[in-house]
Order: C-alpha cells, then sequence, then structure tokens
C-alpha cells in the first residue's frame, strides 16, 4: 500500500477536488449512457411489439 | 475468398447481426469491467507518484484514453459512413448512429478532464490553442451528426447526410492528433508515441493502457448494444421483428 492512509488517498496530495471530480463525472456519464441506452432498447422493443400486436388483432377481425 | 465476401454481406444483414450483436456486447462489456479494475488498480495502488505533477497526474488515466477514443470513434463512424456509401448496406448507416452518442460522450469527458487538470496544472481551465479548440470542433461535429440525423425522418436520407458529415469530419482528427506537433500549444506533446515510444514510468504506462482497451471494449459493449434498438426500430414491420418481440 503506497498510500499512508485513506484520508491521504482521497486529499491525492491536495489534487483531491481535481482529480475525484474527473473520476466522478466519468463514472456519472458512464451510468447516464446506460440507463438511456436501456431506456432506447426498451422503447424500440415496446414500439414493434405495439405494431405486431395491431397487425395481428386486424388480421382477427373478420 | 468468393464465399467469405458473401458470408460478410451475410452477416452484415440486419437480420442476422442483431442476435450476433446481442451475444457479443455482455462479453465486452464484461471485459471492459474486468480492464477498468485492473487499470484502476494500477493506477492508484502501484503507479508512483510523479515528481513534477504530484498526485494530480492521475487524472491522465481517464484523460488520455477518452481523448483517444473521442478519435477513434469518430474514424470508425467515417469508416462505417464510407462502407455504406460504397457498398449501400443498410446496417453502415445503423452502426455509425449507434456509435456517436459514445463518442460524443468521450469527447465532453477529454474536454471536463481536461479542464480539471488544466487548472491546477497551467493556472486555467481553458486556452483558446489548437489542440483544445480542435477538439472543441470534435464535439460540436459529433453534436452536429446527432442533431441533422434526427432532424430528417428517412432513415435512408438521415444516413446519407450523417454520412458526409461524418466523412468529412474526419478530416478534423489528424488536426487533432498533430496539433501538438503542428502549433506552438500550451498542451504538452503525446505522452506515448509510435516511433519515440513513452517517455511515462512503466506502471504508469500500463495503468493508462489498460484503462484505454476497457474503453474500447466498453465504446463496442456500447455501439453493439445501441445498434440492436436501432435495428429493431428501423425493420419493426419485418416479419423477423414481429418474431423477436412477440
Amino acid at each position: 500500500m503506497m498510500w499512508v492512509s485513506w484520508d491521504a488517498f482521497w486529499a491525492m496530495g491536495g489534487y483531491g477536488l481535481y482529480v475525484w471530480g474527473s473520476y466522478a463525472v466519468v463514472l456519472v456519464c458512464i451510468v447516464v449512457e446506460i440507463v438511456l441506452a436501456r431506456a432506447g432498447q426498451r422503447a424500440s422493443v415496446q414500439t414493434a411489439r405495439e405494431l405486431w400486436e395491431q397487425e395481428t388483432a386486424h388480421d382477427a377481425t373478420p | 475468398m468468393e464465399q467469405l465476401r458473401i458470408r460478410w454481406f451475410q452477416w452484415a444483414a440486419p437480420q442476422s447481426f442483431y442476435p450476433i450483436a446481442g451475444r457479443l456486447w455482455p462479453l465486452f462489456a464484461a471485459l471492459a469491467a474486468v480492464l477498468a479494475l485492473v487499470g484502476l488498480y494500477l493506477g492508484f495502488f502501484v503507479a508512483p507518484t510523479d515528481f513534477q505533477q504530484g498526485e494530480g497526474y492521475r487524472i491522465i488515466f481517464v484523460h488520455v484514453p477518452a481523448s483517444w477514443m473521442s478519435m477513434i470513434i469518430y474514424l470508425a463512424m467515417a469508416f462505417w459512413a464510407f462502407l455504406g456509401f460504397t457498398f449501400n448496406t443498410r446496417l453502415s448507416g445503423m452502426m455509425t448512429q449507434a456509435l456517436a452518442p459514445t463518442g460524443a460522450m468521450f469527447t465532453f469527458l477529454s474536454l471536463w478532464t481536461g479542464a480539471l487538470w488544466g487548472k491546477p496544472m497551467w493556472g486555467t481551465w481553458w486556452v483558446w490553442d489548437a489542440r483544445l479548440t480542435s477538439e472543441l470542433i470534435l464535439f460540436f461535429l459529433y453534436m452536429g451528426y446527432i442533431a441533422l440525423t434526427s432532424a430528417i425522418d428517412d432513415p435512408r436520407r438521415a444516413d446519407r447526410a450523417g454520412g458526409l458529415l461524418a466523412l468529412v469530419g474526419a478530416v478534423n482528427v489528424p488536426i487533432i492528433y498533430f496539433s501538438v506537433k503542428w502549433w506552438n500549444t500550451l498542451h504538452q506533446g503525446a505522452s506515448v508515441s509510435v516511433t519515440k515510444g513513452s517517455s511515462m514510468a512503466q506502471t504508469m504506462l500500463w495503468a493508462m493502457l489498460l484503462m484505454a482497451l476497457a474503453f474500447w471494449a466498453y465504446s463496442i459493449a456500447m455501439a453493439l448494444y445501441r445498434v440492436r434498438g436501432i435495428i429493431l426500430q428501423r425493420e419493426r414491420h419485418a416479419r423477423w421483428v414481429q418474431e423477436v418481440v412477440a
């Protein structure tokens, strides 16, 4: 272990705000991107499914 | 040879690419997670303190990989756009579109982490020097691509217009890369170069390369994941899509 304590680790030799400010935003961006992509995928499946249900309902009417 | 050629075109059919992408993205996502964990461990617990920048240099482990990916993803978009114009395959435009948000994100992260690195080391968040300005232009190119393709309703026309922007905008990528050589910039030169090797300590270099590979795997996973949604949306009238979602 190269850090004397966890406090020293979080302080990053006085650069804590800059270092953790970088890594925090990277993490937030990745999480947001994954959430948005999942929502997009679900929406695509939903539209396709609704279209399919409409068409089968249409076929069923005499 | 002829058979291989036919195979490629078969895989490039959205219908066959959909399940392939579905099997591949979790592999790349897992790979990205493992590489990032090892890279961060090396970067924060093994790599030594920099003699000039103290602990502040540790921003490098996300800044340089994010900047690389911002350029590589744009080149990948230009590559798919080129394939689209040459072979007129439907998948090309979908891949270009699937890559754009991840590329825009990495460009933003490159600028953001750069600002947070610039402030303590240069004394300023931002300067209008060649490297920073050309990277900002890259961000606008991504935004322009996303705005342009989402403004055109007909997907084939959107692909062609966006593809043109991706191809023309690719000129900016070598400008970004060589800007530190061509102009006198505040930004430092390349940390890793093909001709000169690396100017960094071994463990620092390894941590950075692992993080770059992690971002690379992440980008592939995201593009494959996103392209499946685009395929479903564009082919929603096809029989096979209805079998998939039913």
